[in-house]
């Protein structure tokens, strides 16, 4: 379904020291900055498929995104979406994509969404009748009736998205790319919206792409993810792999039927938590088998369970080992992995 | 993107275009008052003409002119401009880009919805023209009213065209706002929209009839007042749809090239 190689995209960024005279001297001359947004991404994606573009701020996941819908052209590589050359924006392309923008919205800002919907009913040449059951079932998922005749900016951040991905998904697009489509919702939309994601893909076997520093997206929704760091792809496999391979170790939760000191703990691991009634222990997955077995047979233990570190550190440790220097980047270890994957 | 395509999805812009122009309508009724300067001019310039004419303009043409012109200049107004400036440098042109219709189709689209709107201001102004001066001051010649029409259509795309060429150039200079402002002192001046062109020195006339900008406003106007016989009307329409290519052509490769340049900033 996607297919890229060797892909690059370079931005002449404009650059001026703070001040007056900085000010009056870039009136005369302009002092730009190459940056490579994108240096040399491989990468293949299958029909269907759910994949996350991970990366710290700045690290090549929108652009190449917008690379991918056709807002930006490559400065150099190969970029196939179902066949077409995303910059040639033909309409037989546009009909097939969606990119939904959390931070930008394509709602008529003063009119009602169904005002939308109705335009974008028109400019993709979706037939009435499939319209409207497209309508209705949207409507029923993301419980919309209520909302879609109010103004758009009457709408709350939640409400917006709603009928955000619901304009998106009017004329039923084959891709769809999601940048950040939770930011800044609250906990029950975020629920509300990875599900609707989820299942628009299942039913209608769309291939999904996404970006989203809120790894409970990640986590919900893409089996395979998608490492980018400095423009260059560094990881591309499954996430559990990822998260193993970053932090071997596991976490023991123990909870205790009475309190237990914790100087019976330290022996057994590190001690990330400790309180009366709940213990967490970080232990080598080597070592579970033998922690687990020594805690229940010397320990009051009425609860244990086993779990990999919080995706979140997983990912912070990651991007701080990008920030540490070029020689440590993050999945630097991980690099004939991405290969494979890519090919 | 395909003609057809866009063909299709036309009534539907128009549509919601014009039901964004009702949602901003006192706005736009305040930005209609603020577009009076021609009833300025004419009481002006009747006022100077009531000692003893101006060239061939009396109270009575200059009342005809001024009125006729705030009657042109509400029916091919256009500002796409500033949204387009906008949309480029936040970025926000993506959400137009994604759709299989166009964009600058879009902004024509929007800008011509907004014309019902202005219809209901001029038309009362054109009537009262035609009761105020009679039929002295306008042009009794049904074909001259034809070629009024596309005229008018004319002056409407240059001024459409220049507002898309000009929310191009956002792309090359990150933002257009003072070119379209040093744009609108020539076109104020030399459009004949503050004064009648055949009241400029020659010289200045000869350099006026090779600019775009009597095409906007003047021309128009003119044809209107009865100031062209049919085949001097005709000459200078001719000259008018040729500002209209050239501003087609010059649209396109600016926009052409400029989609290379977009960023899309922003999220």
């Amino acid at each position: 379904m996607i297919r890229v190689r060797a892909l690059r995209k370079r931005f002449d960024v404009h650059e001026r020291s703070p001040g007056v005279a900085a000010a009056f001297r870039s009136l005369f001359r302009r002092r730009t900055r190459p940056v490579l947004a994108v240096d040399g991404i491989d990468l293949d994606i299958a029909p269907g498929e759910r994949v996350g573009f991970l990366g710290p701020n700045g690290a090549g996941k929108t652009t190449t995104l917008k690379i991918l819908s056709g807002l930006l052209h490559p400065t150099s590589g190969e970029v196939h979406v179902d066949g077409h050359e995303p910059r040639r924006r033909e309409d037989a392309f546009l009909k097939k994509i969606m990119l939904v923008l959390g931070q930008k919205q394509q709602l008529l800002w003063d009119l009602p969404a169904s005002e939308t919907f109705e335009l974008n009913r028109a400019v993709y040449d979706v037939p009435r009748a499939e319209y409207e059951a497209t309508l209705r079932e949207l409507y029923d998922l993301l419980e919309l009736r209520e909302l879609v005749n109010k103004p758009a900016r009457t709408l709350s951040l939640g409400e917006r998205m709603k009928c955000e991905l619901a304009a998106a998904l009017i004329h039923r697009p084959c891709v769809l790319f999601l940048d950040e489509p939770t930011i800044g919702l609250d906990v029950t939309t975020q629920a509300t919206v990875r599900d609707f994601v989820k299942r628009y893909n299942e039913r209608s076997g769309a291939t999904l792409i996404l970006t989203s520093h809120d790894m409970g997206d990640v986590e919900q929704l893409c089996p395979r993810v998608v490492l980018i760091d400095h423009g260059k792809l560094v990881y591309d496999g499954a996430l559990d792999r990822l998260v193993a391979r970053t932090r071997p170790d596991k976490r023991i939760v123990l909870r205790f039927a009475r309190p237990v000191d914790a100087r019976d703990l330290a022996h057994l691991g590190s001690l990330v938590q400790h309180d009366a009634g709940q213990s967490v222990l970080q232990v080598h997955k080597d070592a579970v088998n033998a922690v687990v077995g020594h805690a229940l047979a010397q320990l009051p233990v009425s609860d244990l369970l086993v779990e990999s570190a919080p995706l979140e550190e997983v990912m912070s440790e990651l991007f701080k080992r990008g920030r540490s220097g070029p020689g440590d980047r993050p999945g630097a270890d991980m690099s004939d992995e991405a290969g494979e994957a890519s090919r | 993107m395909s003609l057809r395509n866009t063909a299709r999805a036309w009534p539907t812009l128009l549509r919601v275009g014009f039901a964004e122009a009702v949602a901003y309508r006192a706005e736009m009724f305040i930005w209609v008052l603020a577009t009076t300067m021609p009833l300025v001019m004419l009481a002006l310039w009747s006022t100077v003409a009531r000692e003893a004419p101006i060239g061939r303009y009396g109270e009575t043409e200059f009342t005809a002119y001024f009125l006729a012109t705030f009657v042109v200049r509400q029916l091919t107004g256009s500002w796409v401009f500033y949204d387009m400036n906008f949309a480029v440098r936040n970025g926000t042109l993506a959400m137009r880009l994604l759709r299989p219709v166009h964009p600058l189709w879009t902004y024509a689209a929007e800008a011509l919805a907004a014309m019902p709107l202005r219809l209901v201001v001029s038309l009362p102004v054109a009537i009262i023209a035609l009761v105020v001066v009679g039929s002295r001051g306008i042009t009794h010649d049904p074909v001259l009213w034809g070629m009024w029409g596309a005229s008018v259509i004319g002056a409407w795309l240059i001024t459409l065209l220049v507002n898309l060429l000009i929310g191009c150039a956002s792309f090359y200079i990150e933002s257009s706002l003072k070119l379209m402002d040093a744009w609108l002192v020539f076109f104020f001046v030399l459009s004949g929209y503050i004064i009648p062109i055949d009241l400029f020195p020659a010289g200045l006339r000869a350099i006026v009839a090779w600019l775009p900008f009597r095409f906007q406003i003047g021309f128009p106007v003119e044809v209107m007042t009865g100031a062209h016989d049919r085949a001097g009307a005709l000459a200078l329409l001719g000259g008018q749809w040729l500002w209209v290519l050239a501003g087609f052509v010059a649209t396109a490769l600016a926009w052409r090239g400029g989609l290379r340049r977009f960023a899309a900033y922003g999220g």
